[in-house]
């Protein structure tokens, strides 16, 4: 089977082929096309009717013309070659080395479209990951195994942010051992991929950091595998060398605009805003690869980061993205242009799995109470605010005067910090009790008298 | 004459030229014999979904029919396992291929090895109709599986009768005579999950499904045998208010179907249920709980049968004569599931791409529930509760319109509640619950005679504030007249004192019936001597000096579940701090 080869093409439409009379070829297979000038291009099957196969050309079909290819069948899915060698390397969106060092020795190759995990063989999530980052680590504490993507838009800090966390995150138990992080960029500009290049190195980091790039110049349909390579690298990792990884995926985006180029070139009937009715799954077979499973004490945690187009998080990348993961971390954009660094829209943000992972043994017993009066009192502060655009500050109730202090303080003290200040654990919950003990004691209707009584400061003002 | 595969795209294949398969029939693709359904039969091509992943499938590897359409096997032990969207039981998956599903895996729903301890009831001679009960046996610490003669069966004679003991689910239990046919009846029976179980009638609806939760049980009340939705954007807790209900609402059985929603929140269900324990019964939650498990990496077409699986499940504990109630999580996806094949079958897309059958679907669907008189002659009832994931949070999108139009209870979950975390952030405003008058009979007898006044003036008092909150936000709350601001303060009581609960504290995570009431009468009290001490010329700022404002808010914290009586002091503590301001 391996030695039959086709010679020319049926059909070039955008980065599909069709070939015909082709016979015993699998679904999903990969296919290798021999160009006239010897090049190579690699493509896989995403469609068979009778002798007719159409196959989707990762490196883009330019160049492409009805007689100048042989395929080659491979028999196979695509895999990728694994190794623990992997960390410290840099390959391109499909998987290749792109850093000049050669091949890497494979331990075993990976196919990369993954399995679907047997909900039964998954442990709950329970395990807080130190960011130093207050906003985060306090009111949408990451956990390990958990999928917490963040929300931008163009123009906004969070390549900083992720840069940041991958600095300073740290597993909570034992300090940075067997922890590494999987870089996947997808259609990105040079220039940020140099950035978070240059800053992983800058941070001593890049030895523990494995990085798939796809530049925004890159073929479209290597951007859909490169979450994929990624991932099987982070399952790799996690599962049978029982590391805690921490993937970090930008800009889903352009992933999924690169997934609805490719739908319409099949022809397939568009769902919202012309993505594909299967972006939901598709998305999910990507974040559901996150996780912690039964037999194994490693994990995969993912930051995917994504843009929401013109700020919009009823957008449908933002909107299913969230419907699938456990929370969003999302930007603001007034908080950003006030110079505050993470400017996060604390409202909107949420991390569902937190609830399990905070408190007594894992951080610290009035964590979850403390972050609940935050937001809610956060929230007030938003109805004082509106009030007072209208009427004026100064006509304000005394309590709603309270609310605007603790609203200012709140933004430039707790979620403003620099980009080299990592804090801790207690350092952060002190300083949310300095800032709780700014609002009067009657309005910190989220715990009981008995806390209140041990953390607030009789004379905050 | 065998019939090879000619097309393949994602889950969709076809075979050209065949007579052979009837629509909706189970089949079996390929090598590995992945499970498929026949879609669409045409002279020219037969069109078959398939449950499971079509990588590596090959054109011309055959196609199997099974003659029958897409069943499931029921009978004892489904009972606090938990099933993958086509009804195979992922933890002895994960014992025979380990931690990723795998293709073609080929496991009985019921473990054929498992023994029951049976009582024959029926004995030689006897003669059974369809839905008649010949045998029970101990199938969860908490049910009691009762054995039926499948509906689809004719009136039939017993000719032997197994003696009680141990039975593994095959097992012979009777011999049975139908028409001069001698067939065997064992512990367990097969039915097409797409064909509602047939029932004796349907009998009108008049018991809430008590759920424990105030704001539901007071405000929106589900029935028994109802149907209600769930909508709510990302965040809203959709999910959290579906287990809230799944762990502590008065049905027997329930069964959880996560529909294309997260692996770990399956994982949670799991080892939550496995820990807590019901109060009622003091056994644990998963010995009455049934899950079905279409994460949404899991192939798609399953997701689609998941919703069909999980009902049927139902509808057979219905027919023993129980109280089951169905959380689905979410019919979105199963909508979108919808979508995506019809989109692969290149149907005309109705709006936003859905089929034009979707609001069929949807109805099929919620009319599968009910409360029956059942085939045995038992009163039993299936209750949906679906839950809704409307795109960017939008209620007007077709998956919640539709829904809407056959589900007689919506409990709407609203994101600027969310966001100012008041959990569960279900809007008092644009739910409804039209099940309400039905009850009339039920809250008489069982809660209080009162109960329907009560709860309407609490609600008025809400809508009261709503109007005032419009002015209030151009102008603030200062310059309105004494008599609306103790409207606006008496509805933060209830907004803050009831309506708002804590999921996470052990005596507020269920509140019963009877405690419910209690509250909003203590309520109202308040809101009535602070009127009258109002009309004495009594000022608002001197009444919510007294602190009693707070104290309510605080009490359902402070007022444990068996203490009842402290509501009369705090009735009393009004009166008298009241009546003594001048």
């Amino acid at each position: 089977m391996l030695n039959i080869q086709y010679s020319g093409l049926a059909e070039v439409n955008g980065p599909l082929v069709c070939l015909e009379g082709v016979k015993g070829v699998a679904y999903e297979e990969i296919a290798e096309l021999r160009l006239a000038d010897g090049t190579k291009r690699l493509g896989r099957v995403v469609q068979m009717e009778g002798d007719k196969v159409i196959l989707q050309v990762f490196e883009g079909t330019s160049g492409l013309s009805l007689d100048n290819t042989r395929t080659v069948f491979k028999g196979k899915p695509l895999e990728i070659p694994l190794s623990p060698e992997m960390l410290g390397r840099v390959f391109n969106g499909a998987g290749k080395p792109a850093d000049g060092l050669g091949d890497v020795f494979a331990e075993k190759y990976g196919d990369i479209n993954g399995r679907a995990l047997n909900p039964v063989a998954r442990s709950y999530p329970r395990n807080y990951i130190h960011t130093g980052i207050s906003s985060i680590d306090c009111l949408m504490t990451l956990i390990r195994g958990q999928k917490l993507p963040i929300f931008s838009g163009s123009g906004l800090s969070h390549n900083k942010l992720a840069v940041q966390i991958v600095k300073q995150a740290r597993i909570a138990e034992d300090s940075g051992k067997d922890f590494a992080v999987v870089f996947a960029a997808m259609g990105v500009q040079n220039d940020v991929a140099d950035y978070f290049r240059r800053e992983f190195e800058h941070a001593g980091a890049s030895g523990r950091v494995v990085m798939f790039l796809n530049l925004s110049n890159d073929p479209i349909i290597e951007r859909i595998l490169t979450p994929k390579c990624a991932l099987t690298t982070a399952e790799y990792l996690a599962f049978e060398k029982n590391m805690h990884i921490l993937v970090i995926m930008t800009d889903i985006t352009s992933y999924a605009e690169a997934l609805r180029e490719f739908s319409s070139s099949k022809g397939e009937i568009p769902g919202r805003k012309g993505y594909p009715g299967y972006l939901y799954s598709d998305l999910a077979s990507m974040y559901e690869r996150a996780g912690v499973i039964e037999g194994s004490t490693g994990s995969v945690t993912q930051i995917p980061i994504l843009t929401m187009p013109n700020d919009d998080i009823t957008h449908p990348i933002p909107d299913l993205t969230a419907y699938i993961t456990e929370g969003q971390i999302v930007f603001d954009r007034t908080l950003d242009s006030e110079g505050i660094y993470p400017g996060l829209s604390v409202l909107l943000s949420l991390s569902r799995l937190m609830k399990d992972g905070i408190g007594e043994g894992y951080t610290r017993a009035d964590h979850s109470d403390v972050a609940n009066q935050l937001f809610a009192a956060y929230a007030k502060v938003q109805d004082a605010r509106s009030l007072a655009s209208v009427i004026g500050e100064d006509e304000l109730s005394e309590t709603d005067k309270r609310y605007m202090v603790y609203g200012r303080e709140f933004e430039q003290r707790f979620l403003n910090q620099g980009f080299d200040e990592n804090r801790s654990m207690d350092e952060t919950l002190e300083l949310a009790w300095d800032l709780l003990s700014l609002l009067p004691k009657t309005e910190l209707d989220r715990m009981n008298a008995k806390l209140i009584e041990e953390h607030y400061r009789e004379n905050a003002e | 004459m065998t019939n090879k595969i000619y097309a393949i795209n994602g889950p969709v294949i076809k075979i050209k030229n065949t007579k052979d398969f009837a629509m909706r029939e189970m089949v079996y693709v390929g090598h590995k014999r992945l499970i498929g359904e026949v879609i669409g039969v045409n002279a020219d091509m037969t069109t078959i979904q398939v449950y499971e992943n079509t990588a590596g499938l090959r054109i011309g590897e055959v196609v199997h029919g099974t003659g029958s359409p897409m069943s499931v096997t029921l009978g004892p032990g489904i009972i606090a396992n938990i099933f993958d969207g086509i009804a195979r039981p992922l933890r002895d998956m994960k014992k025979t291929d380990g931690v990723y599903v795998t293709e073609g895996s080929d496991i009985p729903t019921i473990d054929p090895s498992r023994e029951f301890d049976v009582t024959v009831l029926a004995k030689a001679g006897d003669e059974l109709s369809p839905g008649q009960i010949y045998a029970e046996c101990p199938e969860t610490a908490l049910i009691t599986n009762r054995v039926m003669v499948p509906p689809d069966f004719g009136k039939c004679t017993v000719t032997y009768a197994a003696p009680n003991g141990k039975y593994k689910v095959s097992d012979t239990i009777l011999k049975v005579d139908v028409n001069g046919e001698e067939l065997t009846l064992t512990l367990c029976q097969r039915w097409p999950i797409r064909t509602p179980r047939p029932v004796a009638r349907r009998i009108p609806i008049n018991t809430p499904l008590i759920t424990g939760q105030r704001v539901l049980d007071s405000i929106v009340p589900v029935a028994k045998g109802g149907t209600a939705a769930i909508p709510g954007g990302f965040g809203t807790g959709k999910t959290m208010t579906q287990h809230q209900i799944a762990k502590w609402c008065d049905a027997d059985i329930i069964v959880y179907i996560g529909c294309g929603e997260r692996g770990n929140e399956m994982t949670q269900v799991l080892e939550e249920f496995g820990e807590l324990i019901d109060p009622k019964s003091g056994k644990h939650l998963t010995d009455r709980t049934v899950l079905i498990a279409n994460t949404s990496n899991m192939p798609v077409a399953a997701r689609e049968a998941s919703i069909y699986t999980g009902i049927t499940i139902a509808e057979y504990y219905r027919d023993m004569g129980y109280d089951i109630a169905i959380m689905a999580d979410s019919t979105s996806r199963w909508a979108e599931a919808l979508r995506e094949i019809s989109g692969r079958l290149e149907e005309m897309p109705a709006e936003e791409g859905y089929p034009a059958y979707l609001p069929s679907r949807l109805a099929e669907f919620y009319e599968r529930a009910g409360n029956c008189n059942v085939l045995s002659g038992k009163r039993g009832s299936v209750t949906i509760i679906g839950a809704v994931s409307p795109a960017g949070s939008d209620f007007s999108e077709p998956v919640t319109q539709n829904t809407k139009r056959f589900v007689r209870c919506f409990i709407a979950l609203d994101k600027p509640l969310a966001y100012a975390r008041h959990y569960p952030a279900i809007n008092w405003l644009t739910s409804y619950s039209e099940y309400i008058p039905d009850f009339e009979e039920y809250y008489e007898k069982n809660v209080g005679e009162d109960f329907l006044r009560v709860r309407q003036r609490i609600s008025n008092i809400l809508l009261e504030e709503n109007k005032l909150m419009e002015i209030v936000k151009l102008i603030g709350s200062d310059v309105l007249p004494d008599d609306q601001k103790l409207v606006l303060e008496t509805a933060k009581v209830i907004r803050v004192g009831f309506l708002q609960q804590n999921a996470f504290h052990k005596d507020d995570t269920y509140v019963p019936m009877s405690k419910q009431l209690l509250m909003m009468r203590v309520i109202l009290r308040l809101y009535d001597r602070a009127g009258d001490a109002l009309a004495r010329g009594v000022s608002v700022r001197s009444i919510l000096g007294t602190g009693l404002f707070d104290k309510l808010i605080k009490m359902k914290y402070d007022i444990p579940n068996d203490k009842p009586e402290m509501f009369r002091e705090y009735s009393r503590e009004i009166d008298k701090t009241l009546d003594g301001l001048k």
